[in-house]
């Protein structure tokens, strides 16, 4: 491969594109749906410390999703049934993080392997196999398409229905519960949502990616702010701008959408990172610049 | 039952498996007491207050808090202190969010801001002496800092019943003091009834009208004066213990842990220093 197959995987379809992006304008509106309502979920991710949970869930809507197509059902209801089956189980047995981790990590290769096993009795069209652990936005059905947004948007406003009691419940769970928070209620709410987001994910970046958009783009938020508003705006337009940036950018090209977004969340943490580095290090420097000499 | 009292518990008992750590437990707090709650750990301190919240069960016995049986799981009208424990360095929080998490974070529906509530907190941080580092983010903030301000979120609803779970631990002396002082000015500006959960007595001993000790599968209640006392504490323990006072401190010397047939990490309990 040299430069210019490069260059055509990148932007062969620039002199195209408007026709192109008419085409795909539904899959856009899908990714802005899921960068904006994965970056609000993800700011619970974080601060309930399920990065891992989000991991196990997906790899479970991938075998729901991997069962559907083999047995000729639709794809996203088999991925949502993985979802919230793992969401459940994670939410019943793993109440405490250690037993939670515990139980992701024998679930994942299962349903990792359950998916696989899956695919490989599946005779259809062999493009399905692969995208649904790496994400292709743009081959998904419009009806399908609508149904991802439609879910989307649930989530949506059951987290904001259940906003002040979850952060309280995450932050701080003994005063919660103590100043009568239905905590138990909530974790559980909050897990269903998560399982919900997850399997649309599944569908738009893919399985093995779903933390890109679920996790990413919140902890890149929290590099930078620690203000409750600052913090979910941020994942917000982090998510927003890494599904709608990375979609824009694949159309032009051949290549797949899922490295895009990846790519962005990525350099979003990364410059999150320095920024909030440089922010700490100033106050401390100055700090400890008075009270302490520097031995020469 | 009068009104002025704040919680009465009657013949209450906590087992565990089938080890009893007290039964027969008669309490009536009136309003504006201080009771103190010592105990090595493992003597179900921590459970009694989470019963009296509603979060844990007594194996036996009832409990009347503000005049209502404890029955449904919390209650705001019940200020609540817990165990120091770090937050988080990244938890989206400052100092200001943890004391508002008090006024408004049992709230469901759609998170507007009200100005009311913006007001409520910032008279609570006043309370609390904490406007200095309010706007900060609570895991850079020390752990007298942070006890200040779960003291003001605590106080939200301006409750009639302070339950303090060991508010003062991994706290240095002028916190301790400070922490204690602004619970103990809530008591006597509102007649709030405080129920304190220490290790140390220190700290308290000069505000404490009753102590409720529980040791050795029983209980003592009474004034500092009756409690703290070699004879009364060795008949509770069952074993030699001696009170010792140290210019103004007391210490409790040789009492055993509670919890020393099961495993368990022993701390400094033998030693009420």
């Amino acid at each position: 491969m040299n430069w210019s197959d490069v260059w055509d995987a990148m932007f062969g379809g620039i002199s195209d594109y408007g026709d192109i992006l008419a085409l795909v304008s539904n899959s856009v509106i899908a990714g802005a749906v899921l960068g904006l309502v994965g970056g609000l979920v993800g700011v619970f991710v974080m601060q309930r410390d399920m990065a891992f949970a989000v991991h196990g869930i997906s790899e479970l809507s991938f075998a729901g999703a991997a069962a559907a197509l083999l047995i000729g059902a639709d794809v996203v209801t088999g991925s949502i049934l993985g979802s919230l089956i793992a969401a459940g189980l994670i939410g019943w047995l793993g109440a405490r993080a250690r037993d939670r981790n515990s139980i992701i990590g024998v679930l994942m290769p299962f349903g990792l392997g359950l998916g696989i096993l899956f695919l490989s009795l599946y005779s259809g069209r062999s493009a399905n196999r692969f995208s649904l652990l790496t994400g292709q936005i743009v081959s998904v059905q419009s009806g399908q398409l609508g149904w991802l947004i439609g879910i989307g948007l649930v989530v949506l406003a059951g987290i904001v229905l259940i906003w002040r009691p979850l952060r309280f419940d995450s932050l701080d769970p003994q005063s919660a519960a103590a100043r009568g928070v239905p905590t138990t209620a909530v974790s559980l709410i909050f897990m269903l949502l998560l399982g919900l987001i997850v399997a649309v994910s599944v569908h738009i970046i893919g399985a093995l990616l779903v933390m890109a958009l679920l996790v990413t783009p919140a902890a890149a938020a929290m590099r930078v702010s620690s203000g409750p508003v600052a913090v979910p705006v941020l994942a917000a337009v982090f998510g927003f701008v890494s599904a709608v940036g990375g979609i824009l950018l694949a159309i032009a090209g051949t290549l797949p959408v899922s490295p895009y977004i990846t790519t962005i969340s990525f350099a979003i943490y990364v410059v999150c990172r320095i920024v909030g580095a440089r922010r700490e290090r100033i106050p401390r420097g100055t700090r400890t610049g008075t009270s302490k000499a520097t031995p020469a | 039952m009068s009104s002025d009292v704040a919680l009465h518990i009657e013949n209450a008992a906590l087992r565990r498996g089938d080890r009893e750590l007290w039964s027969g437990l008669d309490l009536t707090v009136h309003a504006g007491e201080f009771i103190a709650v010592l105990g090595p750990s493992g003597s179900g301190k921590t459970t009694l207050l989470r019963a009296i919240l509603g979060l844990d069960r007594l194996s036996e016995g009832t409990i009347t808090a503000l005049g209502e049986r404890v029955h449904r799981s919390g209650n705001r009208r019940i200020g609540y202190i817990p165990q120091q424990r770090p937050l988080a360095r990244d938890a989206a929080l400052r100092g200001r969010d943890l004391v508002a998490l008090g006024v408004n974070g049992h709230r469901f529906g759609i998170p507007f801001p009200r100005r009311a509530d913006r007001d409520r907190v910032a008279r609570l941080i006043e309370a609390v002496g904490a406007e200095s580092f309010a706007d900060r983010p609570v895991g850079e903030l020390s752990g007298g800092e942070q006890q200040r301000l779960r003291a003001g979120q605590a106080l939200a609803d301006d409750p009639r019943l302070l339950l303090c779970d060991e508010p003062l631990t991994s706290l240095d002396l002028a916190n301790q003091q400070a922490v204690t002082a602004l619970i103990d000015r809530h008591r006597r500006e509102t007649g709030a009834a405080v129920l304190f959960v220490t290790h140390d007595i220190n700290p308290v001993l000069s505000r404490v009208d009753r102590i409720l000790y529980l040791a050795g599968g029983r209980f003592m209640l009474g004034t500092p004066e009756e409690v703290l006392d070699s004879r009364v504490l060795s008949d509770l323990y069952g074993t030699e213990v001696y009170v010792l006072r140290a210019g103004d401190r007391l210490v409790v010397v040789g009492a055993p842990d509670a919890d020393d047939t099961h495993h368990h990490h022993h701390d400094d309990d033998e030693v009420l220093s």
